[in-house]
């Protein structure tokens, strides 16, 4: 399997990065570990393996240092839809895995 | 030609204040790291053109960031801090058990020696040292493992640690404090530690007459020249220490209030102290709408309220406990930042006061540095 996918990182991250616009990655490989699920699909453990790979960084930043938890007022969407909650290792939407949609990483609405 | 540089710290990025040694006219840098909070700056005195910052945000957590440069440019290095063994729990605030959990670097203290090694003092409490630079950082795991820290409660602003001092004169010593269980010392490099609090009160909330840990300090200062006397700012109460901590004497004296958060030492007058008294526990802005640094030149008792150039009518600012310095010109020049974003300078040891920077975001830490 061999994959671009796209992400969008909210502002402070782009900065932190030193990027503009979207970043794409490539997941290469297949089976479990990683950079894929069980099944060699794309998961979100995989997107953010790849791209705390590329953008050393953003270790940290987005899922814990160790327990590899997402950090509570980080939110994770594509497709229209909340991923926030869904479990690390499940496959991404096909549109995400083919590239046709962004994977969107988003600091959580908080504070005033 | 002699130059200061002033690091603050801010709610909202960091800002870099510099003046040639007249001290009248500053270019401000910034705000670098826009949008996070910079909790502490503070540079090598080793190397002062190494500046380590603690950059954080409660959505995406910890960064520090390294500067080689004076602050012009600056590279992340190293954000992991984990708790070298089983973090165990110490009390929450309603007495129950909570795991040690890592949220923020509160402060930086880099080495005087060497400008790859500083120490970072974190919240939930626990001291860590890097010595390459920031690239690692290691737990002292001595200080969270030691007996009384199953018994340690945060303060209202977390359980933090937020003062490094390391002894210049003896080797090995270094103090630290936290919120709210008090100052502790190691005299081995930061192996082992005891708690250094007796003399130390917090009346009407301790079970105990004399407990070991439980006493919200908010902050120590050392001066270098004599490096067994400590001042201490806690909670309420204004104290001294010349035995390196065994004991602690309240000098509050004649203040209008003693609580409050930073302490300050003159420079080259090991008994001239500053502090800034704050209404109360419950009212953290100065009595009457005054804004007034108290000094005492004999070491605590006798304090004299400096007012000039200081708002004295509606003002409704806080100092926080890392937010106030001095520099080492031959004329001490006393620095502090307030949570109505303006620092605050005084050229003549706290005569006059002008504001350097006014209208920035609430001031986190201030730091000076006077360079040759």
């Amino acid at each position: 399997m061999s994959a671009v996918v796209r992400v969008v990182l909210p502002a402070h991250l782009k900065n932190l990065a030193r990027v503009q616009g979207e970043v794409r990655l490539r997941l290469d490989g297949s089976g479990a570990g990683a950079d894929g699920g069980a099944d060699g699909a794309v998961t979100r453990a995989a997107l953010l393996d790849a791209l705390e790979s590329a953008y050393p960084v953003l270790r940290g930043t987005i899922r814990d240092h160790g327990t590899g938890r997402r950090r509570a007022f980080v939110r994770f969407y594509a497709c229209e839809q909340d991923l926030s909650n869904e479990p690390a290792d499940a496959p991404l939407p096909a549109a995400v895995a083919a590239g046709s949609e962004p994977f969107l990483i988003v600091g959580a609405m908080a504070g005033g | 030609m002699t130059r200061i540089r002033v690091l603050a710290g801010t709610r909202k990025g960091a800002f870099i204040l510099t003046s040639d040694g007249s001290r009248t006219k500053w270019d401000v840098s910034g705000p670098h790291f826009a949008g996070w909070e910079i909790y502490h700056m503070k540079g090598s005195p080793a190397d002062p053109d190494r500046i380590y910052a603690s950059q954080n945000t409660g959505w995406f957590g910890q960064l520090i960031q390294r500067s080689d440069d004076g602050g012009a440019t600056w590279q992340a290095v190293g954000n992991e801090f984990t708790y070298a063994t089983e973090p165990g729990t110490h009390l929450w605030y309603d007495g129950t058990p909570r795991p040690w959990e890592f949220k923020r670097v509160w402060h930086l203290e880099p080495s005087s020696a060497d400008p790859d090694v500083a120490y970072a003092g974190i919240e939930d409490a626990a001291l860590f040292k890097t010595a390459d630079g920031g690239a690692t950082w290691t737990e002292l795991t001595g200080l969270r493992t030691h007996d009384s820290g199953p018994g340690w409660q945060p303060g209202a602003g977390g359980m933090c640690l937020h003062t490094i001092i390391l002894d210049p004169a003896h080797a090995g010593r270094m103090y630290v404090a936290i919120s709210a269980a008090g100052t502790f010392r190691s005299d081995d490099h930061g192996e082992t530690w005891r708690p250094v609090n007796r003399g130390l009160h917090s009346e009407g909330t301790l079970p105990e007459d004399e407990p070991e840990v439980g006493f919200c300090v908010h902050h120590v200062e050392m001066h270098p020249a004599r490096p067994d006397t400590l001042f201490m700012q806690k909670h309420w109460d204004v104290m001294r220490s010349d035995d390196a901590g065994q004991t602690w004497q309240e000098i509050s004296g004649d203040l209008p209030t003693d609580f409050g958060f930073p302490i300050g030492v003159h420079a080259h007058e090991p008994d001239t102290i500053y502090v800034v008294p704050i209404t109360s526990d419950s009212l953290h802005y100065p009595p009457d709408g005054q804004l007034r640094v108290y000094r005492s030149r004999c070491g605590g008792h006798e304090w004299e309220p400096l007012t000039r150039g200081l708002p004295q009518e509606n003002c409704y600012v806080n100092v926080y406990r890392d937010a106030m310095s001095v520099d080492s010109l031959e004329e001490c020049g006393i620095y502090f930042g307030t949570t109505g974003g303006q620092v605050y300078a005084s050229a003549d040891a706290g005569d006059t006061w002008a504001p350097i920077v006014r209208d920035l975001p609430a001031v986190l830490s201030v730091e000076v540095q006077t360079l040759s």
